[in-house]
């Protein structure tokens, strides 16, 4: 299927239709609540809520005994809730560091998750395969009450982050500072706590267990690359979540075989490869290249400098000089010299150079200037 | 007339996981005081101002601002942490760190308006930081970023201001900025608890100085009792400490 098709499809393919808005809308609230994520330091939190979700799903299915993914997404929301006040009281309560923690948590849950999966599995019910679907997620299983569910939680989430704005801006950069001016920060903590875990099962479906974390991580550490807006960084993170969403459901729709959820998680990868690459202020490639254009800055002022010691024991600054005697000089290059004359700043007739008016006034305010 | 107390400490004891940090402290600190806490690394000096300002629980004992419990008086005090305690390189402006200081009179919800704006950009003036109102805080050079929280703190326009430090790691220009406010405040009135390090300016920077190492070795004015006699006392080696005439 080309590119054509599927703008096709797209258009009147019911399923199609409901995958890509699906994991745009998933995009988008995974990357708004993985900023808050990122910015705590609390990367891993999401890979280890996410593992957390699984026994809940289980559990689900073997208490209520139906496939429905709004029960067994309740279990997961609970135990992931579980999960992430397991981590919190650990590090609170005991003198284990956070990465201990959340490991200790993610595999704990994990474990149990996949030993109630095994369990599950060798039952004589016919009602019970599909659900290791929640390990690597399948979007095709979407349907528009599931994309409901996410708009709704989206918008919730929305008008939380725009409601306690102030609160969650202050308490991620200076949590001890946002205690001493009388906010709870327990309150606060708990809300981006609990709004993360629903962003990140809701995704579970689609994603699944094993890569949900990239999608809450990817579209952040993308966005942190183009700003240094907290609310530009957010939108932006919510935007390159919502076209990896679309580009990866386009890319797997296209080819045959290909599983959306590990194509978005790949998608999203991009931006954050592309963003560490190329954003003006942080990507490596722009730094290397104002590092480089400094140090020939550098080296062409000091040939500049090493000139006008010359034209200065002259009486006339204007007095050519052989170039000859510049050879000696470390750095010295002809395309140096043209530089310099593009500049204005030195003249060249033939084998002669002289240091122009403008060129001399340069060198002179060359150290004034750097300090 | 004895002068009133700004903050009244009794019988305090903190701990962490059951090593006690601080030890059976009692302080009174008179109201309009420039306060340095002195003592080795690990006295608890940090840790006496964040049990005050309830950042740590204390295991026992009971803290007072002017007679109240700190959660009653919160509008009087403000404080500058160490600056090494947060990340600096949060997606952020000077400005908004400097208004953040307003947050804690604004309440939930509310956010800041015009008048706050106009509050942060005056006490950015007052450290000589307003052509830096708009750059990335990871752009600004450590004595810049103490400036900017002793700002943030000076918006909240407080009557007791606890500082973790203020002078470490900024040179020499940003110290006499900061000294300078300092003791502005302090002839404002204001009661100022600063958490010091270098012995040889106390005499010269406050004029109330309290020893701390676990246990209150000594609190008064710097007049009568910074001496080698506490100073020994506190560090447990023999100290001296030369005192400009």
């Amino acid at each position: 299927m080309n590119l054509g098709e599927y703008f096709e499809l797209l258009i009147n393919d019911y399923t199609l239709r409901t995958i890509t808005l699906g994991t745009a809308v998933l995009g988008a609230i995974c990357g708004m609540l993985g900023s808050f994520a990122v910015l705590r330091k609390q990367s891993l939190l999401g890979d280890a809520i996410s593992h957390a979700a699984l026994p809940g799903i289980a559990l689900a299915f073997l208490i209520t005994g139906v496939k429905d993914s709004n029960v067994l997404l309740l279990g997961a929301l609970v135990s992931g809730l579980i999960g992430a006040f397991w981590i919190r009281g650990i590090t609170t309560k005991t003198h284990l560091k956070s990465d201990t923690a959340l490991g200790l948590v993610l595999s704990l849950f994990f474990g149990l998750g996949m030993l109630l999966l095994t369990y599950i599995q060798k039952q004589p019910n016919a009602n019970q395969a599909g659900l290791d679907k929640y390990l690597f997620g399948q979007a095709a299983t979407l349907v528009v009450q599931d994309v409901w569910i996410m708009v709704i939680v989206t918008a919730i989430s929305l008008v939380i982050v725009l409601l306690f704005w102030k609160e969650f801006k202050l308490l991620l950069f200076d949590a001890d500072y946002t205690k001493t001016l009388g906010f709870n920060t327990r309150f606060i903590d708990n809300l981006i706590t609990f709004f993360i875990v629903l962003a990140i099962v809701i995704g579970l479906q689609t994603v699944g267990v094993v890569l949900m974390s990239a999608m809450l991580l990817a579209p952040a550490a993308a966005a942190r690359q183009w700003t240094n807006r907290l609310s530009v960084m957010i939108g932006l993170a919510a935007l390159f979540g919502a076209f990896s969403g679309v580009f990866g459901t386009a890319i797997s729709a296209t080819q045959r075989n290909l599983s959306t959820g590990p194509v978005i998680v790949l998608v999203a990868s991009v931006f954050v490869l592309f963003s560490f690459l190329f954003s003006p202020g942080r990507g490596l490639v722009f730094r290397h290249l104002r590092f480089r254009k400094n140090r020939r800055e550098l080296e062409l002022k000091k040939t500049l400098y090493f000139m006008y010691n010359i034209a200065k024991d002259h009486e006339e600054i204007s007095h050519p000089h052989a170039v000859k005697i510049l050879n000696n000089f470390h750095g010295f290059t002809r395309a140096t010299l043209q530089q310099l004359v593009d500049k204005d700043w030195v003249i060249l007739d033939g084998s002669m150079w002289a240091i122009t008016p403008k060129g001399y006034k340069e060198a002179q305010n060359l150290y004034s200037q750097n300090t | 007339m004895e002068p009133k107390i700004a903050v009244s400490i009794d019988d305090l004891t903190v701990a962490y996981n059951y090593k006690p940090v601080l030890w059976d402290i009692d302080l009174a600190i008179p109201e309009g005081v420039l306060m340095a806490i002195v003592g080795p690394n690990g006295a608890g000096k940090s840790t006496l101002i964040k049990a005050i300002l309830g950042i740590i629980e204390p295991i026992a004992g009971s803290i007072a601002i002017y007679g109240k419990p700190y959660h009653k008086q919160r509008q009087l005090v403000a404080y500058v942490p160490q600056k090494g305690s947060v990340d600096w390189d949060f997606p952020t402006t000077a400005l908004d760190v400097v208004t953040m200081g307003t947050y804690g009179s604004l309440g939930w919800i509310k956010r800041p308006g015009a008048k706050q704006k106009k509050a942060a950009l005056e006490a950015l003036e007052k450290v000589g930081m307003l052509s830096f109102k708009n750059r990335q805080i990871s752009q600004l050079s450590g004595g810049q970023q103490q400036r900017i929280f002793l700002a943030r703190a000076l918006v909240q326009n407080a009557s007791i201001y606890f500082m973790d430090e203020p002078f470490q790691g900024v040179d020499a220009t940003t110290e006499k900025a900061i000294i300078i406010i300092l003791k502005e405040l302090r002839k404002a009135g204001k009661t100022l608890i600063v958490v010091h390090h270098d012995l040889q300016t106390v005499p010269e920077y406050f004029d109330w100085v309290t020893f701390l190492n676990v246990k209150k070795i000594a609190t008064g004015p710097v007049s009568s009792i910074f001496n080698d006699d506490n100073l020994t006392k506190t560090y447990g080696i023999n100290y001296k400490v030369s005192v400009q005439e």
